[in-house]
């Protein structure tokens, strides 16, 4: 099925992203789609597609070969996410994860022997990661954090507690951020380390398909050389700022599904002798959403070629991030109408993907954040101090 | 083991048609083009003997369009290199497979792979006229193959079961679908695909064997057909329904 382009944002594409793209695109159609509805409901992650991911490439795509990646550039890493969210907002937080959150930082702060342990591997899959800098407590405002870590003789002690960290339970490695000296650091936590517990959150309505968790550490002792090269909050920031790039991608796969779906219902449906598509009021909603995805496809190549360029900054990307979350889940919510009763079902992507993006809207930065950070970039005036 | 995979440039299967105005070609305006499906089924099985047994595993295309595209995709799912003649118009069937025997004629290679058909213009007869001009022995419609040194067995789909035949190298085949499960190209391979070799060969010129007078659009008669509630009626209906409407 060809994806709505008005713009013909394909032609600002090279061949190889063209031709990667259409991979992912078939691999979620083949792959992803047809089974994801059920994973939703029964609240599984469908863990048979993990290592297909990572034949594809997908988790190694910004990084260089030599560490199991491909090379390959911003807008490339984009258009993959954008795909997988397409399939579920939950394929795409797995690959953010284990590609922005846990390949980045290693890769960025870690030792050489660092990045040889566990960069292929999470290329490969071999190992999955997880990101722990959320706390219960602790949200929108990580410099509170109040997990700790402690010098001792062989290493550092972490006490403290994570939460909302997508792939916890199932992870072999954690990328933990933990205060020293009272000061944020970053350290790897290898699954198995006594005094590191991980147990999933059960009862979400919203990412079903993904797994979310605690992290728990209670007198948990690393090795010294678990210690990444960087302090203070611009380490997870800057981790953060990569998945949040990316999330701009996927909220425009999401909208897409939603919007795709919503065109073939509304020239389908027939009410009063005619195909719902056929009334003003339908016309104006898949207006409004060929206009916002338009709008957010173009936002998206040109934040990644200024990523390609070194010129991006966080604030380039919180604008991306918030625009297009928010826009796909304004799509989502029109899809559900358009779709009538049909859009609770889950024959139909809407109900599900409408869901995920409430939590997408305020992971990873929340909606009112971004509006903040731009704040502060207008007026120079931080409202969040 | 060498290897050649014969490939063509077609209209994704899912893009809507419409003929040009000239009446006797598609207008290509907005039409995505495509690898043709059946050419992967042919790609997968070339690259598997090249894995399991060495060598090298060419692709080769002949089109009056600019088809390097497909070219970079059969070389990121595992072809080493690939050959591109560029035809100066729509080229016949006949044109193709005179061209793709003239220029392998000298390379000795000991499979020719084809997809059973190309899904633009459905001719079925390129497999067979290679090999007719190669002077080489060829199958269809294989779905199952197997390679030992230069004996060839291969199985193919006939009206309502499967023949088994045998053959010897060099030799062409025609992929079915179900001769394997053709792999995802990787981002690392599609990476590596730019740098591996594309020769453009100039178009061996011979007259077309078929002139297209016309090509029109199917058109979409509704034919009724009337059933009662007998058993061998619904079960009619569920069949219908099923195979022909396809919409259960």
């Amino acid at each position: 099925m060809p994806m709505s382009d008005f713009f013909y944002t394909d032609d600002l594409l090279s061949d190889d992203e063209i031709m990667f793209r259409n991979i992912v695109r078939d691999f979620v159609d083949d792959e992803v789609i047809p089974i994801i509805e059920s994973h939703f409901q029964n609240a599984t992650y469908p863990s048979h597609l993990t290592k297909k991911l990572a034949n594809l490439g997908v988790f190694g795509i910004k990084f260089p070969e030599h560490y199991g990646g491909s090379g390959a550039g911003y807008v490339m890493y984009g258009l993959a996410m954008q795909e997988l969210e397409r399939g579920d907002s939950a394929i795409r937080s797995f690959a953010s994860v284990q590609s922005s959150l846990v390949m980045y930082p290693i890769w960025r702060y870690g030792s050489e022997s660092q990045k040889d342990k566990y960069l292929k591997k999470l290329a490969e899959a071999e190992f999955i990661g997880c990101f722990g800098l959320t706390e219960p407590d602790f949200g929108s405002n990580p410099a509170g954090m109040i997990t700790t870590a402690t010098k001792t003789s062989q290493g550092f002690l972490l006490n403290g507690a994570k939460m909302w960290i997508t792939n916890g339970t199932v992870a072999d490695v954690a990328v933990v951020w933990a205060k020293l000296d009272g000061e944020i650091h970053g350290f790897i936590v290898d699954k198995g380390t006594p005094g590191f517990t991980a147990p999933e959150m059960k009862g979400k309505h919203s990412l079903r398909a993904s797994v979310t968790s605690e992290l728990i550490f209670q007198d948990c002792e690393i090795p010294a050389e678990n210690i990444l090269n960087i302090s203070g909050l611009k380490g997870p920031l800057s981790c953060l700022t990569q998945a949040r790039y990316g999330i701009a991608w996927g909220a425009v796969g999401a909208a897409l599904a939603v919007y795709q779906s919503s065109v073939d219902y509304a020239k389908s449906r027939i009410q009063f002798d005619k195909p719902i598509g056929a009334f003003q009021l339908v016309q104006e909603k898949l207006v409004y959403m060929l206009t916002e995805i338009s709008k957010a496809q173009l936002v998206n190549i040109r934040l990644g070629r200024l990523m390609e360029e070194g010129k991006a900054t966080p604030q380039h990307v919180s604008f991306a991030k918030r625009n297009n979350v928010e826009m796909a889940l304004n799509c989502a919510r029109l899809a559900r109408e358009i779709h009538g009763a049909n859009g609770i079902l889950g024959e139909y992507p809407i109900m599900r993907h409408a869901a995920n993006l409430e939590s997408v809207k305020t992971y990873e930065g929340t909606h009112d954040i971004h509006t903040l950070i731009l704040g502060h970039y207008i007026t120079g005036l931080p409202a969040y101090q | 083991m060498n290897l050649l995979v014969c490939v063509s440039r077609v209209p994704d299967t899912a893009t809507k048609i419409f003929v040009g105005p000239d009446g006797k070609t598609i207008d290509s305006k907005g039409v995505k083009y495509i690898l043709n499906p059946y050419d992967e089924f042919a790609l997968e099985e070339a690259i598997r003997l090249k894995e399991k047994n060495g060598g090298e595993v060419t692709a080769l295309t002949v089109s009056a369009d600019d088809a390097t595209d497909i070219l970079r995709n059969a070389l990121a799912m595992g072809a080493d290199s690939a050959i591109f003649i560029k035809a100066p118009a729509e080229p016949d069937s006949y044109q193709v497979a005179h061209n793709i025997a003239n220029s392998v004629k000298d390379k000795n290679f000991d499979l020719i792979f084809f997809g059973r058909q190309s899904v633009d213009f459905d001719s079925f007869q390129i497999p067979s006229m290679v090999a007719e001009l190669l002077n080489i022995p060829s199958v269809s419609v294989v779905s199952k193959l197997e390679v030992n040194g230069s004996k060839v067995i291969a199985e193919r789909d006939i009206e309502g079961g499967k023949e088994t035949v045998e053959l010897s190298t060099p030799c062409a085949i025609s992929a079915q679908k179900g001769l394997n499960e053709p792999r995802y190209p990787k981002l690392p391979d599609i990476m590596k695909a730019k740098k591996k070799p594309i020769e453009e060969v100039a178009f061996f010129q011979v007259d077309a064997a078929v002139e297209v007078i016309s090509i029109a659009l199917p058109v979409n008669k509704r034919v009724g057909k009337i059933l009662g509630d007998s058993d061998s009626d619904i079960n009619e209906i569920v069949r219908s329904l099923h195979e022909d409407a396809k919409v259960i």
